[in-house]
């Protein structure tokens, strides 16, 4: 059967399309024209070509923010993935119990970031926060303003409490699609319970897991309230992560065509990851089609 | 419409009215010629469109690593990129 070409459908799109070109495009070109000029304000630009690119790949200060921002998104996948996996394998199945634990574990998604990192940084408190004031009082020392190893338990514990949560869902969801059946032959030749979760659970969960790691890994390579709300990036420059790095660069010094250089490398990588992200999510539909 | 407040330059605008212009004859190649999706050797589906964008990112990480190895001028860089975009458009 032949079907009709009508291709005017397209114009419904041209809203959408100017809107992201005045958010999106407009910006990053300017962002573009920035990156390889130098200005003094005023809107008086000159030329340096790609010094400010060449200045950010040398800088000692990008790659201790990037060490920083990869050391934390590791830290974070490593106990957020094993940790959401095992809350979601021992979630009740159904009844009462299931709605309650989806609702309770559902709670800190809800959350705005810039308040996660108020809740954390009152909670840590030694004179008003519980956590403070209880580890103080067991003369454990904590101080995650002038302790550096106090800040990063402090932002890791935070980050996991905020976002195991979309794990343990994804997983929970991945694990209620198995039908009964697969179950039942696993009992049927007594598979262990290792077994079970190795060659069922896990090669059904594998979908949801991968999308979940990808959103995980994205979030938090841009994170950037949480950890300025409670540490500010401090002590010292223990917690500056790539993007308070960035905000520093280009609002705090003013500098406008190192700022850019950087977000543009920057804005390269979330790309990328953004593109692997889409390609595996559309071929995860395309096999769920067939 | 005052526009300097986007700092344009002669290069940065090249830039943008090439890539415009290479949009602009990947849609009248799909007019003229439509294609069906191919799987390359990354084992995805990929249209012209896709290959397009994958050639212009990578080239994006080959210039900046040029940058970074052998500094300015990214003529050479240039080169790469350009087998790159080719061989994407081949085998990916």
């Amino acid at each position: 059967m032949n079907k009709t070409v009508n291709q005017k459908a397209w114009f419904l799109v041209l809203p959408v399309f100017l809107l992201v070109a005045f958010s999106a495009v407009i910006p990053l070109m300017t962002v573009i024209n920035y990156s390889v000029q130098d200005t003094f304000g005023n809107n008086v630009f000159s030329w340096v070509g790609l010094d400010w690119f060449e200045e950010i790949i040398h800088s000692q200060r990008m790659h201790e923010s990037l060490g920083r921002q990869a050391m934390l998104t590791t830290i974070i996948l490593l106990i957020e993935v094993p940790f959401g996996i095992f809350i979601a394998l021992n979630m009740p199945k159904k009844g009462f119990w299931a709605s309650f634990c989806l609702v309770v574990i559902a709670l800190p998604l809800l959350i705005p970031w810039n308040v996660v990192g108020t809740i954390w940084q009152i909670f840590g408190r030694k004179d008003i926060g519980l956590l403070g004031h209880t580890l103080a009082s067991m003369g454990i020392e904590y101080n995650y303003a002038q302790d550096v190893l106090s800040a990063w338990i402090t932002i890791i514990v935070m980050d996991v409490w905020h976002w195991t949560s979309l794990i343990v869902l994804l997983c929970y969801a991945g694990l209620q699609s198995i039908p009964d059946a697969y179950y039942q032959a696993a009992k049927i030749d007594q598979a262990s319970r290792w077994s079970v979760f190795r060659y069922i659970e896990l090669p059904k969960m594998s979908g949801v897991l991968l999308i979940a790691i990808l959103l995980r890994f994205m979030d938090s390579f841009m994170i950037y309230s949480e950890p300025f709300v409670l540490t500010g990036g401090g002590p010292g420059n223990s917690t500056t992560f790539l993007s308070i790095d960035l905000v520093n660069m280009a609002l705090g010094q003013f500098d406008l065509g190192p700022a850019s250089a950087y977000s543009l490398m920057y804005f390269l990588v979330v790309l990328l990851v953004s593109w692997v992200f889409f390609t595996v999510m559309t071929s995860i539909d395309k096999k769920g089609a067939v | 419409m005052n526009l300097s407040w986007m700092a344009w330059t002669k290069e940065t605008a090249t830039f943008f009215i090439s890539i415009f212009i290479i949009l602009v004859i990947m849609t009248i190649w799909a007019i003229k010629r439509p294609e069906t999706p191919r799987v390359g050797i990354l084992r995805i589906e990929t249209t012209r469109g896709d290959r397009l964008f994958l050639s212009l990112l990578g080239s994006a990480f080959i210039c900046i690593a040029w940058l970074g190895f052998f500094g300015a001028p990214i003529y050479g860089g240039l080169v790469v990129c350009f087998f790159y975009a080719l061989a994407v458009f081949r085998w990916v």
